[in-house]
């Protein structure tokens, strides 16, 4: 009941901190979807590239958070950007690339190699043979790795109130160092309920852009 | 027409440079299926991919319409190839007529002209275009889905069409039935076809001319009728199957080997008569008996004839089997053996007598070639055994 009252007084800060999480976490992914899904089709084309790169993307994913928050401390100081947002979406960028990349590596190499023949037979590009044929049929996968980032990183934002980011990480913080249990449960129950509904709504938008024809075997996997 | 000269494929693995095909030379004319036949591994598949350039070939040429398709860029020239292979490949992301109308679009075609090409290739191979064209590939059945392969592959109307194994994954009954509306389609179409099959009966049946292939090598290249009359070594004669004379039975129409001295009697004759034709005309079991109109109604056995008096009308039984002028050997062999009879009646598409088919003109139409081929001096199979 006193979590009730301590959640509703607060009712203010919590939302705001709640956008300020999301925000962060979504600009974070957006940019690593931006960046890991042409990077995962482009090392189709070369295994030994594509095995170098996702060996790459799985180190990075073992770092510790809090290593890697340290880590960039003194790099991002050089730029005025030491602590803050700035290391934390990068931080969050970095961790992402793992899943966007090789889901969307495994999505377009698994393609039916009957699909790619037919689309080669009747005269397809390779351009729209990526566009019409590919990239649409990889996008639940694809989708299922981006949806993996975004819950894997809500909880690496908590972290990132230590830097001063900001986000439902600093319910977290603040209830650790003034002994308030209220603060830490709060913040640790926004931040699982703000990863399950956010993978929910992915979920939903996967299925939305899961091409029609495709949604019978989408539900499959 | 297709033309490959002195087509090759080599590939190179790990225990070596693998010949897949080795100088393939032969001519498919205008308007031909030609069937690509042999066991897996034989260098079929490979030769016909090597047209369309799925596999690039290793040496050699394509000639297309009398034309060398080499300096042709690779996506034109299969934009101008049918293609249609065994896993049929619609994809599954687009509505049916996204499907069938893929390659007009590829080609720039405006939308008015290919929606209504569209309508017009669903009307081809009979499947409703409003129940069908916005409909998904998963919601058809197999057979549906290869009926919409075949229309995708024909929908920019290319003069020349591959086809790798189409039918072969699908049922033995709609198989039948799409490989006759196939050769419907294809009677009016007049396309230029290579069609790769292991199927010796499939073969025969769609095929003007067949291509046996072995280990990268064209063995034989002859017309149905010619492969399985004439095999050119032990192989060959062993891939065609030891009843390879009863093959040649799908191939000759009644049509072909009927003669019209039958004799019949009509209702008004006496089992005097009948018995007399009987004798006459050498039957050993029975006569037919036709209405005003020339129609069989039934038959007179030589046994009744023979032992009692009255009139046809009273005493005759029910006709065993018929066959028409356009049912082919096969079937009239199958009705001779299963109702015990050395002869069969041939009616015309009016449903009258116009002839007989007997056991003997069969064997003797078949084995003319045979007769034929002892004049030659051909070593026997054995010495050509390697």
């Amino acid at each position: 009941m006193e979590l009730f009252h301590f959640a509703l007084d607060n009712a203010g800060l919590l939302l705001s901190r709640t956008i300020e999480h999301i925000a962060l976490v979504g600009v974070a992914v957006g940019i690593a979807a931006l960046t890991g899904v042409p990077i995962g089709i482009a090392i189709t084309k070369n295994e030994r590239v594509a095995q170098s790169v996702l060996y790459l993307a799985s180190i990075i994913v073992t770092i510790p958070s809090i290593a890697l928050f340290g880590i960039m401390i003194p790099v991002l100081s050089l730029i005025g950007h030491g602590i803050g947002y700035v290391p934390a979406v990068i931080a969050v960028l970095l961790y992402s690339q793992l899943p966007i990349i090789r889901n969307t590596y495994t999505a377009i190499n698994n393609v039916n190699p009957a699909l790619r023949e037919a689309a080669r037979g009747i005269g397809m590009s390779p351009n729209q043979r990526l566009r019409l044929v590919e990239i649409p049929l990889a996008v639940p996968v694809i989708m299922a790795g981006v949806r993996t980032a975004v819950v894997l990183n809500i909880g690496v934002m908590a972290i990132a109130a230590y830097i001063g980011a900001g986000g439902l990480g600093t319910f977290i913080s603040r209830g650790i160092s003034q002994s308030d249990p209220r603060q830490l449960i709060v913040g640790a129950i926004a931040v699982s309920l703000l990863a399950i509904i956010v993978d929910y709504s992915l979920l939903y938008l996967q299925k939305r852009l899961t091409p029609k024809g495709m949604s019978r075997e989408a539900a499959a996997s | 027409m297709i033309r490959l000269d002195n087509l090759t494929k080599v590939f190179d693995t790990q225990k070596g440079a693998v010949v897949a095909a080795d100088h393939i030379n032969m001519e498919v004319p205008e308007g031909e299926i030609c069937i690509l036949l042999g066991p897996s591994g034989c260098g079929k598949t490979t030769t016909l991919k090597m047209i369309n350039r799925i596999v690039k070939p290793t040496a050699g040429k394509v000639f297309i319409n009398g034309d060398d398709t080499t300096g042709l860029d690779t996506q034109t020239l299969r934009r101008n190839i049918g293609y249609v292979i065994q896993q049929i490949g619609l994809f599954p992301n687009m509505t049916i007529e996204e499907n069938i109308t893929i390659v007009p679009k590829l080609l720039g075609w405006d939308k008015a002209k290919y929606k209504a090409r569209a309508r017009e290739m669903m009307a081809m191979i009979a499947l409703e275009p409003d129940a069908f064209l916005k409909r998904f590939p998963s919601e058809l059945s197999g057979g549906q889905q290869q009926r919409i392969g075949v229309a995708r592959a024909l929908a920019a109307d290319p003069p020349v069409m591959l086809m790798d194994e189409p039918f072969g994954a699908i049922d033995p009954i709609n198989r039948a039935v799409i490989q006759d509306e196939f050769l419907k389609m294809q009677q009016e179409l007049n396309k230029t076809i290579m069609f790769v099959s292991h199927d010796i009966d499939e073969a025969i049946k769609m095929g003007d001319r067949v291509a046996v292939f072995r280990e990268g090598k064209l063995v034989q290249y002859s017309t149905p009728d010619d492969l399985l009359a004439a095999p050119k070594n032990a192989f060959v004669e062993s891939f065609l199957g030891e009843d390879r004379a009863l093959k040649r039975l799908n191939l000759v129409k009644v049509r072909e080997i009927v003669t019209d001295e039958i004799a019949t009697v009509v209702p008004s004759d006496t089992l005097e008569t009948a018995m007399a034709k009987i004798d006459d005309y050498g039957y050993q079991n029975a006569i037919l008996m036709v209405n005003e109109r020339k129609q069989p109604v039934g038959i007179i056995n030589r046994s009744v004839a023979r032992t009692t008096k009255g009139y046809c009308r009273d005493h005759f039984q029910a006709v065993p089997a018929v066959v028409d002028l356009d049912d082919d050997l096969r079937k009239a062999a199958s009705l001779m053996f299963a109702h015990d009879q050395t002869w069969l009646p041939c009616v015309n598409d009016e449903g009258t007598v116009c002839g007989q088919i007997t056991q003997r003109a069969m064997t003797s139409h078949l084995g003319a070639r045979y007769r034929a081929r002892q004049g030659d001096d051909r070593k026997p199979s054995a010495a050509i055994k390697e």
